[in-house]
């Protein structure tokens, strides 16, 4: 069941009406999963293209510290996988915008692959995003989503070697997840990575749209990133706006506008 | 059933259904690249001449194979011999991979290393070897260890070692490791990552494994000369695992040596305070591979608990996975108490005293020399030696020192 992926159709509508994608991504369940179906309504309605749900997991290995203790509070709040499923549910009812459940492998494989990918796509999940599922181990995971009509993302990096790429593209589905830097999550004051050399050197090997995440603070750093590519993802720095709100109901706006001011700078960037 | 050899890993790193390389993709270059060196100077002479000279006049190898009288006529039963890797420069067996990966690393250009580490004793062993060859060090290490395996830390000050405590979670060895993993990440280009165990992403549980079996090759050589024959039985502590590997290694197709490997159990295996891996967790992923590791039915990894900061541990190298699996290596269990209680009782039969990794496998051999008759053999590995514990030891029995 390979048919048309939602995901690759937002983004391309996106690209020949000469605009760029924002990709927003915030822990699930941080502060807990009633608010984030809050907040993802939020992020929806102030234009984000696709929304990431993160999957909080006890040693998220790829995460600076904002992100880590999202996930902690996460964990702590009782979120499980069928309870986040539970909340995708509960945000399809509101809005039809494309969701990415990102997160660890522990999780899933203890889920079942299987199980995960048919329950994923069957709550109205359309792709996945695995930090620590490198090409060479996700064999099983991507044949699974396959069947289920979910797109497994891969993420390159910038040591990603052309081999790799090779490999990584044929295979990749959704976008390509262009990692900005050489290193893990977090707002960085700038960008040191070639984006230029980086993006071209991935498209050389791709006809998938290309999104930069990683280190994306504000407005003005997503419209520099978004040249390179179709579409930026934003995390840590909504993350820290919930993490700094009183509650849901206040994190939502606040989330909200700063998507809002994103979405207009790369619109008129 | 062959074992050993060039049967495992195979060449994507599994043995049998565990292992691999589960990590970002940011980091998969500099581990292939990390292959390809280790590929080439597993074999080479030059760098296996280097390897030996370091070993035998800066380790001070072979360490020697001691018939430990006192324990033996305390238990009245089996003969008891310990492998002193306690006599090794730094005090314990970690030091035995350090030099091998820190050779390979200053072949490979690297300037920097980080570590890991929970008792402190690769840290050390690390911090070592970095000072032996002028590149400079970092290491990660839990604030809980910190606390206690204070001397530790101050010698890899001394040796020139920066010591990072990392303060998430359960503030141990697994932290520690989420940490590094982090720094590497970060600093992939120019960092060397010298892991001190048999656990993560392939290569390492291969090359950490291949630098500690000098352990098995030399016990081998030493039991023939004493006995005329094997050991009946090898017994080694397990938390990541590395010193059971290096003693195991050599013997996993000498199937007359029963190999027994002992887990931390902590305040026992039924209060959820332990570090059993193997014999309480199951299959999952952490730190880049694929092993048992002790997880809730989430997924989520659960901290350890052992009175022993070097078990003190949620996962294990894959290929004990592999080996349990198997079959050939039998894992079994001791508690605080009677590692604590096999601690104290080899500084009076022997005047050794062990360090509380290793007073886990020393347990195991005090619970099974009695039944056995005196003609049989067992070997134990004294991994380290126990004077880093003496302060935690000291404060447990209320002495201030």
């Amino acid at each position: 069941m390979r048919g048309e992926s939602r995901i690759t159709a937002c983004l391309e509508k996106l690209r020949r009406a000469g605009k760029k994608g924002l990709i927003t991504f915030i822990t699930a369940g941080d502060p807990d999963l009633a608010g984030t179906v809050v907040i993802a309504k939020h992020l929806a309605a102030a234009g984000a293209d696709i929304i990431e749900l993160g999957i909080p997991y006890s040693d998220p290995l790829a995460d600076g510290p904002v992100i880590q203790q999202a996930s902690a509070r996460a964990i702590a709040a009782g979120t499980t996988i069928d309870k986040i499923f539970g909340a995708v549910g509960e945000i399809r009812q509101h809005c039809s915008v494309p969701i990415v459940l990102m997160g660890y492998y522990n999780p899933v494989y203890k889920y079942g692959v299987g199980k995960f990918a048919g329950n994923a796509a069957a709550t109205g999940v359309n792709g996945l995003i695995i930090p620590d599922l490198p090409h060479e181990e996700s064999g099983p995971l991507r044949r699974e989503a396959a069947k289920a009509g979910l797109d497994l993302i891969p993420l390159v990096a910038p040591t990603t070697t052309e081999h790799r790429l090779v490999k990584i593209a044929s295979d990749a589905r959704g976008f390509i997840y262009c990692v900005s830097v050489t290193g893990v999550t977090g707002v960085r004051e700038e960008i040191k990575t070639d984006l230029a050399a980086f993006t071209s050197r991935v498209r050389r090997f791709a006809n998938l749209p290309l999104a930069v995440g990683f280190g994306i603070a504000g407005p003005e750093q997503a419209a520099r990133a978004a040249v390179y590519c179709d579409a930026v993802v934003v995390g840590s720095a909504l993350v820290k706006i919930i993490a700094g709100s009183r509650d849901a109901g206040a994190a939502g706006p606040a989330a909200g506008a700063l998507v809002r001011s994103m979405k207009n700078m790369l619109d008129t960037a | 059933m062959n074992y050993a050899g060039d049967a495992f890993p195979d060449n994507r790193g599994y043995y049998g259904g565990y292992g691999g390389r589960f990590v970002p993709e940011t980091l998969m270059p500099a581990l292939e690249e990390l292959e390809q060196a280790y590929r080439n100077i597993k074999n080479d002479p030059e760098f296996i001449g280097e390897l030996e000279y370091y070993l035998k006049h800066y380790v001070g190898r072979p360490s020697p194979l001691y018939f430990a009288e006192g324990l033996t006529k305390h238990c009245g039963g089996a003969r008891i011999y310990l492998k002193r890797e306690d006599l090794n420069h730094t005090g314990a067996h970690k030091i035995n991979n350090t030099i091998g990966q820190i050779l390979l690393a200053r072949r490979m250009g690297k300037k920097r290393v980080i570590a890991e580490t929970g008792a402190g004793q690769h840290g050390v062993a690390a911090a070592t070897a970095a000072a032996l060859f002028s590149l400079s060090c970092a290491v990660y290490m839990g604030e809980e260890d910190i606390r206690r395996q204070s001397p530790n830390v101050f010698r890899m000050r001394l040796l020139g070692a920066e010591v990072i405590p990392v303060s998430d979670g359960s503030k141990t060895l697994k932290d520690a490791m989420n940490e590094a993993i982090r720094d590497w990440v970060t600093s992939v280009r120019d960092t060397y990552y010298l892991i001190g165990s048999v656990a993560g992403p392939h290569p390492y549980p291969e090359m950490v494994r291949d630098f500690q079996s000098v352990i098995g090759v030399e016990v081998k050589a030493q039991t023939v000369r004493e006995a005329g024959r094997l050991p009946d039985f090898i017994v080694a502590c397990v938390g990541g695992g590395s010193n059971a590997m290096g003693i195991f290694y050599p013997f996993l197709n000498e199937t007359g040596v029963r190999l027994i490997g002992v887990e931390a159990a902590g305040r026992g295996l039924d209060t959820g305070e332990h570090a059993a891996t193997l014999s309480r967790g199951s299959a999952g992923v952490l730190h880049g591979s694929l092993s048992y590791i002790l997880q809730d039915e989430n997924g989520q990894v659960q901290n350890a608990h052992s009175i022993s900061a070097g078990l003190d541990y949620p996962s294990v190298g894959p290929e004990h996975a592999y080996l349990k699996d198997a079959g050939r290596v039998v894992y079994t269990t001791a508690t605080d108490k009677e590692a604590l209680a096999a601690f104290h009782l080899l500084c009076r039969t022997d005047g050794i005293i062990p360090a509380l990794e290793s007073a886990h496998a020393l347990a195991e051999a005090v619970k099974m020399a009695p039944s056995l008759p005196a003609e049989s053999m067992i070997v134990v590995n004294l991994s380290g030696r126990g004077d880093k514990d003496i302060p935690a030891i000291a404060g447990s029995a209320g002495v201030n020192i």
